[in-house]
């Protein structure tokens, strides 16, 4: 679930839903989008679609495609739980700082300096956890 | 904001709650600041607080806690791809005051608690970010600054409880050991469940709980697995090492997605619907690694200050969290009272942890980091207990019963463990965790 706001006091019930990628459902999750089958695998874009993350205008992450050209690790594709970084056919990477969980694992494990920037969002803004 | 407070507490998770609680009730003038939209809105965990270091704080806080369940049933897994040994315990004890351990949502325990500290007198102000230390022109600590226009916020003293990422910390240069090995990432999968379906599948009743600790289910990459209940919901996660994440070419939902299909976890969370994703870093590196407490003006507790204990069959990190939060807490109240700008409250802060079981916990558990996250410990002795399980069990007559030493004896020796490896292992263990 994705909204976006402007102001960082009560956003909870305000913002409408909007979203980016293609596959995300928008507005109301249809009931369906959380239930898991016998073998507990969903698409990854029904899994997002749990949590409520609420977008500020600034992006708090931001990552220099450039500087990951020459990356032969591409360590943060795999490992961001939320799957932002998306490797470019001309050897970069996309990355897209909206569904973020803030949870610092790609500067971290990234070796390779000044790719990634790294910050939290401004206040009351980014994930909200609800039953964690 | 114009007023000078005597402290300034980053970050209303258990460590920075309780510290402001601790302030307010001495009498200080505290200002506790956190970012997201309300306390615990950041916040993910596995799921058990063990409430005990609250009987000091808030009496008799079991009638108000946002608990979910009492923890009743503690099992330990060992999987392989297609066994399990299980260490199972319950014992009713725990589920009657004072209790031991209490699932909880963290959005509703954390609020829960910086709520006690605003009733004591603390100002909460959420929606906002520090963004760093305010100095003044000698370059001491005189505040924080905030992403508030106008946000520098005055105090005498800063606690930064500003979590595992703290960016307050590195930048005062209190951190020496801040690299990915220290660090391990959870991923965790709310999924809701009848009450009555939790109640069956996990053998509980009324607010009884579980609690599963599980090894060896996250294939290549050094971790473990958690399974906890909640009242119609179950939390089912993954802790998985930083290193052992980026080596791999498998994502972290994957490897969740494949505990749950194993034949001793499937059964339990079968059909149940993803109500919440989440995924959040824990300080692993324990005693050795933890950064320095603080300078002048600053005190770091909690994740900030590395104190979450995790040693394998121990994941406690709220409880250390509001017990160096309260020290933190307590030392400046002390700092105060004997006569404010002059005495600084580091010495105290470092003697009261010193002297409390946060401290001493993590100094008896130093060793446990590298132990638990070994390969042995990760994959082959689970392997090695559950094929000595089978062997013990399985009825293969004619053939009589082989001596449970010849059975040891031999499945050591195609587990490929090394007599030396487990007899130092079985040592270190012992030194650690006896
Ligand atoms: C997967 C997982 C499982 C766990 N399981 C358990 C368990 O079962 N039992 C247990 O006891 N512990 C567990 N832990 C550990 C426990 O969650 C932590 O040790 C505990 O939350 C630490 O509390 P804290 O107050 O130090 O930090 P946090 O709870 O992280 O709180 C830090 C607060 O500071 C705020 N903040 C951060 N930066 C800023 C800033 N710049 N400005 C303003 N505010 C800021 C954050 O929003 C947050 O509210 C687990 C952790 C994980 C990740
Ligand atoms: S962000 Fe870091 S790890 Fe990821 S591709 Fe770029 S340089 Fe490599
Ligand atoms: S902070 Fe975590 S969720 Fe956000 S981009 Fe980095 S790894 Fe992904």
């Amino acid at each position: 679930m994705r909204s976006r706001s402007d102001d960082g006091t009560n956003l909870a019930h305000t913002a409408e839903a909007t979203t980016t990628r293609p596959t995300t459902p928008v507005g109301d999750v249809p009931r369906e989008a959380g239930r898991s089958d016998a073998w507990g695998s969903m698409a990854f874009e029904d899994r997002m679609a749990t949590v409520d993350f609420r977008v500020a205008e600034k992006a708090h992450i931001e990552v220099d495609s450039e500087v990951c050209r020459s990356c032969t690790t591409r360590s943060c594709v795999g490992a961001c739980p939320a799957a932002l970084f998306v490797p470019t056919a001309d050897g970069g990477i996309l990355f897209n700082y909206e569904e973020c969980f803030e949870c610092g694992t790609c500067y971290m494990i990234c070796n390779n300096e000044g790719a990634i920037t790294w910050s939290y969002p401004e206040g009351g803004h980014g994930v909200v956890y609800k039953k964690s | 904001m114009t007023e000078r407070f005597d402290a300034v507490v980053v970050g209303a998770g258990p460590a920075g709650s309780a510290a402001a609680l601790v302030l307010a009730q001495g009498g200080a003038s505290v200002c506790l600041l956190e970012r997201g939209p309300f306390p615990g809105s950041k916040n993910m965990y596995g799921g058990v607080i063990y409430g005990r270091i609250l009987d000091g704080l808030i009496p008799q806080w079991w009638d108000e806690a946002p608990v979910q369940r009492w923890v009743t049933r503690r099992c330990t897994t060992m999987l392989t791809a297609g066994q399990a040994l299980t260490i199972d315990y319950r014992t009713s004890a725990w589920g009657s005051p004072p209790y031991n351990g209490a699932t909880a949502f963290r959005p509703d325990f954390d609020a829960w608690l910086a709520g006690k500290a605003e009733a004591a007198g603390a100002v909460l102000v959420c929606s906002t970010t520090a963004t760093g230390l305010l100095r003044n022109e000698a370059g001491a600590i005189v505040g924080v600054r905030t992403d508030r226009p106008d946000g520098d916020i005055e105090a005498r003293t800063v606690i930064a409880c500003d979590g595992v990422n703290s960016f307050l910390a590195k930048e005062a240069g209190l951190y020496h050991h801040a690299e990915a090995d220290h660090f391990t990432l959870g991923v965790k999968e709310v999924l809701a469940l009848p009450r009555r379906d939790i109640e069956e599948r996990f053998g509980l009743r009324g607010l009884e709980g579980a609690d599963f600790e599980i090894v060896g289910c996250t294939g290549d990459v050094p971790g473990g697995g958690f399974i906890y209940t909640n009242l119609d919901s179950i939390a089912v996660g993954l802790v998985l090492s930083l290193p052992g994440l980026a080596a791999s070419k498998r994502r972290p939902e994957d490897i969740l997605a494949e505990m749950k299909t194993h034949p001793a976890i499937a059964p339990l969370v079968e059909g149940a619907e993803l109500k919440e994703y989440s995924a959040h870093l824990i300080p692993e590196g324990g005693y050795d690694m933890m950064p320095e407490l603080g300078q002048d003006n600053l005190l770091i507790a909690g994740d900030a200050a590395a104190m979450c204990l995790a040693a394998g069959i121990w994941l406690e990190g709220v409880n250390f969290a509001i017990g160096s939060g309260a020290a933190a807490g307590e030392a400046v109240v002390e700092a105060l009272t004997r006569g404010g700008v002059v005495a600084q409250p580091l010495e105290g802060y470092r003697r009261r942890l010193e002297n409390s079981f946060v401290l001493a916990d993590h100094k008896k558990l130093r060793r446990a980091p590298g132990l638990v996250l070994s390969d042995r410990v990760q994959s082959r002795y689970p392997q090695l207990a559950c094929n000595l399980a089978e062997r013990m069990f399985t009825v293969d007559n004619p053939s009589p019963k082989k001596g449970m030493v010849a059975l040891g004896r031999q499945e050591i020796k195609r587990s490929g463990v090394r007599l030396r490896d487990l007899a130092r292992d079985a040592w270190t263990g012992l030194r650690t965790f006896g």
